[in-house]
């Protein structure tokens, strides 16, 4: 809100640096985002006449002027050419120093000097047009030589702007923000004594209001109060230059009297009113009444309205204040806008003027459902002063008895029309809360000596002279401050009260403290040395958009419905992600596109799928299926498969997984769809004695491997041959992997060492193909037993000596004993169990 | 002469020629005998030519439903079969991962970065960890309970106008919602302290929050937040603030200072705008912190009776505080980064600087 200093001090006599004023409204929450200063740096131009134009020999941009400021002709040079002989205009001489600091010297160019500079709008910041100068010829007893100021009623001012918050209704006005800063300053506040405009009624002295029109309302609860004003013998026309100014300043343009004095009282007073054409209500009177379902009306800009029917919003039942006339037709969405029918227009002479109070929460809601945010609605909806509405329209029939014309009168009488409105609220409030809560030692008194000047009045109740604690306030909270909750909930609003009149920055700080250690949770802690691995393997950490479009949920691989936005940015951006897949795949292209070489990626984040139950108690938490999931895409020069298997081996290695099987995916899962050469990965709890461990207990925990090429084709990621790149790819659901109930991590205790020699045992095996590597080693691991120190994959072989569907698997067995050294006989007997073991099941030979 | 008859004959034929085919290839040439110039389809529209008008229009219709139908046919056939093809040669090239030889293997001679927006998330945690907080986290996708209603922001109450809200089809129109802030968390905790009966809190909430924002430079509509909730006996605005104070010397150097302004939050009261030192001029005033100096960072206050009356919380016996801020914001101020998108740009020469 843009609040002019002048109009402030209408109310207090506020004076001193505005920049300290700022300051001082920052401190009380009322954020001054901008200081502009009117009229400034417009004290040195002055008025001039042009006496002479020559063009200059070498230029076809800029002449020769000569004006006469008064004192002579004065030569500048001018790139304008919107005037002509005997124009009036403003001149900046040398010296001069214009808005936004620009200061004007001497100059030489094409060997003509300027002795100044003729100013266009945008130069003095008067206005954005920067195409010519200002020519004043009809500003009225402007003559060369007057201060430019001067000629032009310029008055001085600063104006500042304001970020007032959503719940204070009663700052968003200019006697508001002139309250709250009085308060603060020790400066008396007061309103401007007004009369309704009795003693400013030149005309005919008003007839009865009863006599000229009639309101009825017919639905108090959602319209509580009601009034109305009848100003006769208008005469519709421009309002004076002080009107006219005032509202610029504070941003609003002047239309004519009668609507510039209901925007004035607005912008003063923050209780916007309703001019009616009285001559144009049909029946001559005003119904207000909900509207009906389906009703339509004109709004004054011009669109057709549809009322009383629900909208999408939680809770909107489509409930629609409706000012009628009594004839029955819509003239006004009730506290939002007025109709078209009844606008005032040049030749309306008797206005109706309606001031009320709305339902905050209706007009919100009417508001949102119809997308139409007025000056009006966004005051009614915060919440109006139910008693307020007097002043506003003694205000407003002030103002246009002033302006409208020497017959303008207002009718006597008040048309008021009351149901429940809100009364001032009374609650008590314990010294020793205020203290407690502010970890002050406020006594009642200075309490009550920061809380009075707002408005808010205090009564001790129980005096706290000797001990604080029993100090008891009844305090009376105004109207205009529908912030302030009653109790219990307001003795917070009225401690924040105290506590921003009494300064925020003069409030003392403590640092607290308690026994309770601060930690990382187990999960945490793992999370970040999952990073930390994958950052070890030459993967940087990205962060893909959450939002995706449907084809990127085709290419994840899941099938619909997938979780979509109702009012998504754009399209592209309509479904939460399956799968981060797509967006690191993209990642990538973005990167080689950029010639970035090495590129392997990874993220943690949250994959979304759709529930198999939507919501059903919204207080039970939200049913949607979220995961929280580690996707690695390694993309760098050969990289392929067998880089993401290297990364979970590093990762088993680093979270020290008890026990994992890495079996060939299946079935048509997601991760199945868009994987190419890839394997499941499970964690394996508990291992029946089945030959190779194939049916053993286990919890999936993600798949590795290889995405598929057609997918990363079709996402744009192609090598120099225009072929899908090969991208090797991990992608972990470590809600579970991280979850050591599910995924049992190795002993913490520690075994102890073999201080004997060793013995090394090679043996290899003709495999089927369809029998996985790792069931094989599990074999030999659980065959090996307590003397199996490791066993390690050395070589894969394929070939006709092997056999057809079946490869060689050559392992070594290192083997060992805590208490002695293994003798040949042990040896040769563990050789055989394994041995064994392997051909159990009859698809492994040993070679 | 063609009939109706014939056509439906024709169309029959194609068809078992359609599904015989087993490859690319033979569909290639199914569609060139059943489609093609020679095929009998084409022969019959050469013939329309010398029909009356009257009997060319019919026999017309009929041919071009029948040629639509023999294209539809052949388009499925053609994908089924580049399906199975590509299915058979993923079979063929399937492998055992866990034929897996350590060592053969190359590794990366580079090492990876993490995110700034993990480092400066991770630095805030470890700050707060510091101050005896734990780290609790919470969902993305909230009901309009969680993220409003508990949190005194009741249906068309005007401050919700402050957080541009992204809906989801789940559940009825404008329940449920991508969280616009991880206050939500700070209920989900509360509930739960209240039903083990475990109070104290003192947590730090950091995650992924979401608002309709345009994207600029100063804004994202998927943003990460921290938040701080402490609910103790005897906590006091005093200790808000000094915590704000050590936090932000901690976090950004004990040169720079905080202070409180008052502000309107639903779920806080008193509520109050944390700004800092403005960490380019520390204080002097530049075009970053708009001369003032200082640069606002975030919002708190105490925890507002109503939210604790939502979640079943005593507020005579308990008292409690939060605040929240960006920590995007804080890796923009810390790192002097002009512009917000590059956190999600994931271009390599922008995450390996850090």
């Amino acid at each position: 809100m843009r609040v002019p200093l002048s109009w402030l001090r209408d109310f207090a006599p506020f004076d001193g640096d505005p920049a300290d004023l700022a300051a001082t409204l920052d401190d009380l929450g009322l954020v001054v985002e901008e200081i502009q200063r009117m009229g400034e740096g417009l004290g040195d131009v002055v008025i001039a006449r042009v006496d002479d134009i020559t063009p200059i020999s070498g230029a076809d941009k800029i002449r020769r002027i000569v004006v006469d400021a008064g004192d002579g002709p004065i030569e500048v040079v001018c790139g304008a050419w919107n005037f002509e002989l005997g124009d009036l205009v403003p001149l900046a001489p040398v010296g001069a120093v214009l808005p936004g600091g620009f200061a004007i010297g001497r100059r030489k160019m094409k060997g003509v000097v300027s002795n100044g500079m003729l100013c266009s709008g945008r130069e003095l910041e008067l206005s954005d047009d920067g195409e010519g100068i200002m020519v004043l010829n009809r500003v009225e007893g402007a003559y060369p030589g007057q201060r430019f100021t001067e000629a032009m009623g310029i008055e001085t001012d600063v104006v500042f702007d304001i970020a007032v918050e959503a719940n204070r209704p009663d700052a968003w006005s200019i006697a508001g923000v002139a309250r709250d800063l009085a308060a603060r300053l020790g400066l008396p506040f007061a309103f401007p004594v007004t009369d309704g405009g009795v003693s400013a009624s030149v005309g005919e002295v008003g007839a009865a209001i009863e006599t000229l029109t009639s309101v009825r309302v017919d639905d108090l609860e959602l319209c509580p109060r009601f009034t109305a004003r009848v100003v006769t013998g208008v005469v519709v026309g421009p309002s004076p230059k002080w009107v006219a100014d005032r509202l610029s300043l504070a941003g609003m343009r002047s239309i004519n009297n009668v609507v510039d004095a209901s925007n004035y009282v607005m912008l003063e007073l923050g209780q916007p009113t309703h001019p009616y054409d009285l001559d144009r209500l049909g029946g001559g009177g005003l119904v207000i009444r909900r509207a009906a379902k389906g009703e339509t009306i004109t709004t004054l800009d011009g669109v057709v309205r549809m009322l009383g029917r629900p909208g999408p919003g939680l809770g909107d039942t489509g409930e629609d204040c409706l000012i009628c006339d009594t004839e029955g037709t819509p003239v006004g969405i009730g506290g939002v806008m007025g109709g078209a029918s009844s606008e005032i227009g040049v030749d309306t002479t008797r206005v109706l003027l309606e001031t009320a109070y709305f339902v905050p929460m209706a007009i919100a809601r009417t508001s949102k459902r119809l997308a139409l945010r007025t000056e009006a609605s966004a005051r009614y909806e915060r919440g109006c002063d139910p008693e307020g509405i007097d002043r506003a329209a003694d205000r407003f029939c002030e103002l246009l008895a002033m302006t409208a014309g020497s017959s303008a009168s207002v009718a006597s009488g008040t048309i008021d029309l009351r149901g429940d409105v809100p009364t001032p609220v009374k609650l008590a409030v314990r010294v020793s809360r205020v203290n407690e809560l502010l970890g002050t030692g406020f006594t009642s008194s200075q309490i009550a000596s920061l809380l009075d000047p707002i408005g808010i009045s205090v009564l001790e109740v129980r005096a706290d002279d000797e001990d604080p604690d029993v100090g008891l306030l009844q305090v009376t909270v105004p109207t205009f401050r529908p912030d302030i909750r009653s109790a219990p909930m307001g003795e917070s609003d009225i401690i924040e009260e105290i506590a921003r009149t009494y300064g925020y920055s003069r409030l003392p700080r403590r640092m607290p403290a308690w026994p309770q250690p601060g930690r990382l949770t187990v999960y945490q802690q793992d999370r970040r040395r999952l990073k930390e691995v994958l950052c070890g393997l030459g993967a940087s950490e990205s962060w893909t958009s959450t939002f995706v479009s449907a084809f990127d949920q085709t290419m994840s691989g899941v099938d619909p419905p997938y979780i979509e936005v109702t009012n998504p940015l754009v399209e592209s951006e309509r479904y939460l992600r399956t799968s981060m897949v797509p967006g690191l795949v993209r990642a990538v292209v973005y990167n080689s596109e950029r010639r970035q070489g090495d590129i392997r990626l990874f993220e943690v984040g949250t994959v979304f799928n759709y529930p198999e139950s939507p919501p059903v108690d919204p207080e039970a938490g939200p049913a949607a299926d979220m995961s929280e999931r580690l996707c690695a895409v390694f993309c760098a020069e050969g990289d392929d498969a067998w880089t993401a298997v290297a990364a979970w081996h590093a990762i088993a290695e680093a979270l020290a997984i008890a026990d994992w099987s890495m079996l060939p995916a299946g079935g048509p899962t997601a991760a199945v769809l868009h994987a190419y050469r890839s394997a499941g990965l499970s964690s394996v709890v508990e291992t029946p004695p089945d030959e190779f461990g194939l049916t053993s207990k286990s919890t999936q925990l993600g798949v590795v491997g290889e995405l598929d090429p057609h997918i990363v084709g079709s996402l744009g990621l192609l090598g120099r041959d225009g072929r899908a790149r090969r991208v090797g790819w991990l992608d972990l659901d470590i809600g579970t992997l991280l979850n050591r109930d599910s995924v049992p991590r190795k002993p913490e205790a520690s075994r102890p060492i073999s201080r004997f020699p060793s013995s090394d045992l090679d043996l290899a095996f003709a495999v089927d193909n369809d029998t996985p590597t790792g069931a094989v080693e599990r074999a030999l691991r659980r065959a090996g037993g307590e003397e199996l120190e490791s066993v390690e994959l050395f070589d894969v072989f394929r070939g006709d000596v092997v056999g057809d569907g079946r490869r060689s698997l050559a392992f070594r067995l290192r083997l060992c004993s805590i208490d002695h050294t293994l003798d040949d006989g042990e040896l040769a007997e563990l050789r055989s169990r394994c041995i064994a073991a392997v051909e159990k099941g009859g698809k492994a030979a040993l070679r | 002469m063609s009939t109706a008859l014939d056509i439906d004959a024709l169309v029959k034929d194609a068809e078992v020629a359609i599904s015989a085919a087993r490859t690319t290839e033979d569909i290639r040439q199914v569609a060139t005998e059943v489609g093609g110039k020679k095929s009998p389809l084409a022969e019959a529209h050469r013939g329309l030519g010398a029909l009356e008008p009257e009997a060319r229009k019919e026999l017309g219709r009929l041919l071009h439903e029948a040629r639509t139908t023999i294209d539809s046919l052949v388009e499925c056939r053609r994908t089924e079969i580049r399906f199975a093809e590509m299915q058979a040669t993923m079979e063929s090239d399937r492998i055992d991962l866990s034929e897996f030889i350590p060592g053969a293997v190359k590794s990366s001679p580079t090492r990876g970065h993490l995110h700034l927006v993990s480092q400066t998330r991770d630095a805030l945690e470890d700050v707060f960890v510091g101050m005896g907080y734990e780290v609790a986290e919470g969902p993305d996708i909230e009901t309009d309970w969680f993220n409003f209603g508990a949190l005194n922001i009741p249906p068309a109450h005007p401050a919700r106008g402050m957080w541009d809200t992204f809906y989801l089809n789940l559940g009825a129109p404008e329940s449920t919602l991508l969280r616009t802030h991880t206050s939500p968390v700070q209920i989900h905790l509360m509930e739960a302290a209240v039903a083990n009966g475990d109070l104290p809190i003192h947590a730090v909430i950091p995650g992924r929050c979401y608002r309709r924002d345009t994207p600029d430079a100063r804004h994202l509509p998927v943003f990460h937040q921290i938040e701080g909730l402490v609910v103790d006996k005897g906590i006091t605005f005093a200790d808000l603030a000094g915590t704000i104070e050590v936090f932000t010397a901690a976090y950004f150097g004990s040169d720079i200072h905080s202070r409180l302004r008052p502000a309107y939050f639903p779920f806080t009261e008193p509520s109050a705008e944390f700004e800092v030192t403005c960490t380019i001029c520390h204080g002097d005033g530049c075009r970053t912190c708009s001369q003032t100096g200082w640069i606002e960072l975030g919002g708190c206050g105490m925890v507002d009776p109503a939210v604790f009356d939502a979640v079943g919380i005593d507020p005579d016996l308990w008292t409690g505080f939060a605040f929240g801020f960006g920590i995007d914001r804080c890796a923009q101020m810390r790192h002097q980064i002009a512009d917000m998108r590059a956190l999600n740009e994931n271009d390599l020469r922008f995450l390996r600087q850090f």
